[in-house]
Formats: structure tokens, sequence, C-alpha cells
């Protein structure tokens, strides 16, 4: 549960999109691979929550290491941190759901339901991302 | 391949792929003069009020669509805790939600520190929950329990904001409500004394309001025991239908009858037997 306000993490985490978002690897927009852009769709978000959701976890996570850099100093953070990037790497191939079991119990979302548990299930979902774009992908061949 | 979302892994939760799509339908629908179809809420008179030993929570029982009362006896008093009950205003299904949420949380959190749960922590974790969606999540809930450290009552608005106070009412009929709370609350009230204040206080939403009608539920929750009286008050029966327009048997005369049988001859008979196990 967070103890702080949000205001002061607020302004790190809009993302900036750079020039061409759908750029690919030739710097123009990649309608092949990415679809039709339009700068409208690109730089308003589709709903005014959109965004604070992308980003919810990480400002949880940043308030929260905040609080525990000031109340114990800078070595709780950065050896919490090191647990979490260890954590962070036991994953199943891009395309399946890895269960996030280590990760969840560092954070202690694993004795807490929320949203994402009820609404849109991944494990639930009648498509499948298609192995190999997700593949490629991740290993930053597309 | 349309967008960066088929690249990865979508984590569930909330998804906001057909915003745009649906501000354009709204648009082009509201263009041509429809209007799209509008969320069931519970236009709604709630209230509670602490008491000697308790609290006592009371609600109407009408669920509004826009102009047509949708449900006639929906139940707006949810379970949040074996000590802790809540009431809901607002997007119906806004309300169900967050409250069953909230309910498994506090479940998870009673077994995790072995004690009952205070009404403090629900009322933290509503407020939490309903300020992360920034009112986007329509509910307004009055929120009671009994817990080690005595009766307790909140009103939760749903942006966020709660207020805890010795009597509350939220919904379109709030205004009626509290009008009968500020003339005869008392502080330190009997179990009947306050259950007839609440009981007259919804009573006021139902006759006064449009969204709120049909019966008082009451919930009067002590140390220990909690009674749910659902109906405690039948405010709006329907009316009864005076007189019958079916006609008698013999009011048509008969003319002529005949009589055709059908005979039917058994060609074939199968028995299937049904692997029920």
């Amino acid at each position: 549960m967070n103890t702080r306000g949000l205001r002061s993490q607020l302004k790190d985490s809009v993302p900036v999109t750079g020039l061409c978002p759908q750029a690919g690897p030739y710097g123009v927009q990649d309608s092949l691979r990415r679809g039709f852009s339009s700068v409208k769709n690109e730089l308003l978000p589709s709903h005014p929550l959109e965004l604070s959701e992308k980003n919810f976890q990480l400002n949880q996570d940043k308030m929260n290491f905040n609080t525990l850099r000031n109340i114990q100093g800078l070595h709780a953070p950065l050896k919490l941190q090191m647990e979490y990037r260890a954590a962070r790497q036991i994953q199943r191939l891009p395309f399946l759901p890895s269960s996030n079991l280590a990760l969840d119990t560092l954070r202690g979302s694993d004795d807490y339901i929320g949203f994402e548990d009820i609404l849109n299930d991944p494990v639930q979902s009648e498509m499948m991302g298609d192995p190999h774009i997700m593949t490629e992908y991740k290993l930053g061949v597309l | 391949m349309a967008t960066v979302s088929v690249c990865q892994y979508h984590p569930g939760g909330f998804s906001f792929e057909n915003c745009k799509r649906n501000a354009l339908l709204e648009a082009d629908i509201t263009k041509l003069g429809f209007s799209s179809p509008a969320a069931r809420k519970t236009g709604t008179t709630i209230c509670g009020v602490v008491y000697k030993d308790g609290v006592v929570l009371g609600a109407d029982t009408r669920a509004t669509e826009g102009m047509v009362v949708a449900d006639k006896n929906c139940s707006k008093i949810h379970y949040i805790s074996p000590n802790i009950y809540c009431c809901g205003a607002g997007t119906a299904a806004d309300t169900e939600m967050t409250t069953q949420i909230i309910s498994s949380n506090l479940e998870l959190h009673a077994l995790s520190t072995g004690r009952l749960p205070r009404v403090a922590t629900a009322n933290r974790m509503l407020k939490q929950m309903l300020f992360r969606y920034q009112g986007y999540i329509g509910a307004a809930l009055v929120l009671g329990g009994v817990d080690c450290a005595g009766p307790h009552l909140y009103s939760i608005y749903p942006h966020g904001s709660t207020d805890k106070l010795p009597y509350v009412t939220m919904g379109s009929g709030s205004l009626a409500a509290m009008a009968v709370f500020e003339d005869r609350y008392r502080p330190n009230m009997e179990e009947e004394e306050a259950k007839h204040l609440v009981r007259d206080a919804i009573a006021a939403g139902i006759f006064n309001d449009l969204g709120s009608g049909s019966n008082i539920d009451l919930c009067v929750i002590t140390k220990g025991k909690v009674d749910y009286l659902r109906p405690h008050d039948v405010a709006n029966k329907k009316g009864v239908r005076t007189g019958s327009y079916r006609y008698k048997h013999g009011t048509t005369g008969v003319l002529t009858k005949v009589v055709i049988p059908l005979n039917l001859e058994v060609v074939e008979e199968s028995v299937h037997t049904m692997d029920t196990s």
C-alpha cells in the first residue's frame, strides 16, 4: 500500500515518444509491421487513465524505493533492486504466460487481488500471440 | 501486426483499446439523433448511523437504467467481512466489483495478520483504489462496522475522499435522508431508536426522490453479531388488482363441435443411455 502522494513522481513518468514512434530499421515509419500511423493517435492517450495505468507499477516501485531510501539509507533499495532484477529474469518464452511468482512475492502482491486478476485475464484470452513475432521482438530482430 | 501491443505480452486489467473507437461511435450516434445505452445506476438513498453498541446501515432497493426501473429489489448492502458491511450508490457494476475485490483483499489481509479486520483498513484500501482510477469508477460508498476499537462509520466518494462521521447519507436521495438525520439524531441512541431513525431516513429518500424506491433494507452490526434485515419494511407495495378481465367459462356459446382423432403408429423405438458420470 502506498504511503506518499503521487504528485512528485508523476512528472517523471510521462513517456516522451521520439519523432517517429513507428520507425522501423530505416528510420521512416514502418507501415507493414506497425500499421498506419497518425500524429493524433500517438500524441494523446485515448483515455486519461491510460498513461497512469501503464506506468502504475513503475511509479509505485519508485515511490516505495524512495521511501525506503529515506528511512533506511541507500543500501536498502539497492539490495532490493538487485533481487528484483534477478526475479525478473525468471520468465518463460515470450509468448507464454509467466507466473512471476518470485517477483510477486518480493513486491508483496502475492496476497493482493486487483483488476488485473479479474478483468482480461491473459490465461483466459481467446487469442494467442504469434510466437515468431513475439520472439523476434524480444530478441530485437523485428 | 497493427501495433506494438501485438509483440508484447498483455498483462491483464483494464484495456483502453476501444476508447477511441467508442468516442467516434458516440459522436456518430449523437449526430444521427440516437443515444447510446446508459449504464445501470443505483439512483439511491443509503445511510448509516452509529448508535450505542454498533452501527445501523440502511438502503433502498431500486436500481434504475436511465428513466426505467431496472431492478425492483436489488441488494445494496454488500458484505465486506463478518464485522464490516458496505452500502453502495452510483454505477451498480462498479459498487459490486469494488466491494467484492476489497472483501477478498481484506480476507487475505486478515489471514495474513491473524486478526479480525478493522474498518479503517477497509476504508484505506477503498480510498486508494478509487483515487487510483480518478473517479472513473463511479462508486459512492457508506462503510460501517464494529472492530476491536468500537463502531466506525465512513462515507467514501467516487474520487477517493472519505469522511469519518457519526451519521452519513449518500446517493440521489441523500439530502432527504440527511434532513431526517439532522432533525432527530442523538449520540448514544438505543438499537430500536436507531433502527427507526434509519428506516425513516430511507423512507424520506424513497418518497421524495425518483431514483429511490421499493423496500428498505437494514443491517445492524454489533460486536459479534450482524442482523441483515432484508426487507425490513416494504414501503412501496405494488397495487392489488381489484377486478379481473378474464371471461367466465361459457361466455361464448358453442354452435357445433367436430372431433377428428389423429391416429399415430409407433414406427421405431430406441433407447439411448446417457453417460452422466
